[in-house]
């Protein structure tokens, strides 16, 4: 039963319950390649207004390079990606982000 | 999952007002004293097409990002502005005309946020800190 429950990491939020313990144990060594599902930093109670002037949060999603980083490596929702390379974008017209970073 | 948030109404409903944040970028070489005076005579400008600026914020001299006509650095000014469209287009006319200023921009918003004046200034000195210990790498 937990092995079937682990095999369909997407229900996982649905079956929770009574069988958690049974899938803690051993699950990294069946499932070497299991990702826990990252979620929405700007999703969820009391999380950061996307907002071009607050340059601390906005660094946290440029590259090296000053360069947006992919909501699949950062696990920003859809929607609020597009929300933040907006705010990303004006912060750089303002000069409190750099275009390019060498 | 969470409580859903209340419906947000707008003070300015049925009114021409809407909220504005703006944000101005002024010439390096100018005087602290010549960015208020800036920023008085702008504050007449939107009390003349019968707006309100809610909040006035300096920012200081921070440093840009990259060079705007040769400027390294500038005097950053938020003005947190209430007013009707037009007001908002007078002002930015003004400032295309004005050298002193650099770059602008005005965004329409729901609501002001709160905001803390300290948490804007922290954080500049920790991204130049950022910058100069990246290039000190590339040195080694």
């Amino acid at each position: 039963m937990s092995y079937g429950g682990e095999r369909s990491g997407g229900r996982e939020g649905r079956d929770g319950g009574g069988r958690d313990g049974g899938r803690g144990e051993g699950g990294g060594q069946r499932r070497p390649f299991f990702r826990r599902k990252k979620t929405c930093p700007f999703s969820g109670a009391n999380a950061p207004k996307i907002d071009y002037k607050d340059v601390k949060l906005l660094q946290r999603f440029i590259s090296e390079r000053g360069k947006i980083v992919p909501s699949r490596i950062t696990a920003v929702s859809n929607k609020k990606q597009r929300l933040l390379a907006n705010a990303i974008k004006r912060a750089r017209y303002m000069a409190l982000l750099p275009y390019v970073l060498k | 999952m969470g409580a859903r948030p209340e419906p947000f109404r707008s003070p300015n409903k049925g009114t021409d007002m809407a909220l504005y944040e703006h944000l101005l970028i002024a010439r390096q070489d100018i005087s602290a004293q010549q960015v208020d005076a800036l920023a008085t005579h702008l504050k007449t400008i939107v009390e003349g097409e019968g707006g309100k600026v809610e909040k006035q914020e300096y920012w200081g001299l921070r440093g840009l990002a990259y060079r705007i006509k040769k400027n390294r650095k500038g005097h950053y000014v938020l003005l947190n502005i209430n007013a009707p469209s037009k007001a908002v287009v007078e002002l930015e006319r003004q400032l295309k005309i004005n050298e002193d200023v650099l770059r602008y921009i005005t965004v329409g918003v729901d609501q002001f946020e709160v905001s803390s004046n300290k948490n804007r200034r922290d954080d500049r000195p920790e991204g130049e800190r950022k910058a100069e210990g990246a290039e000190e790498e590339m040195a080694k």
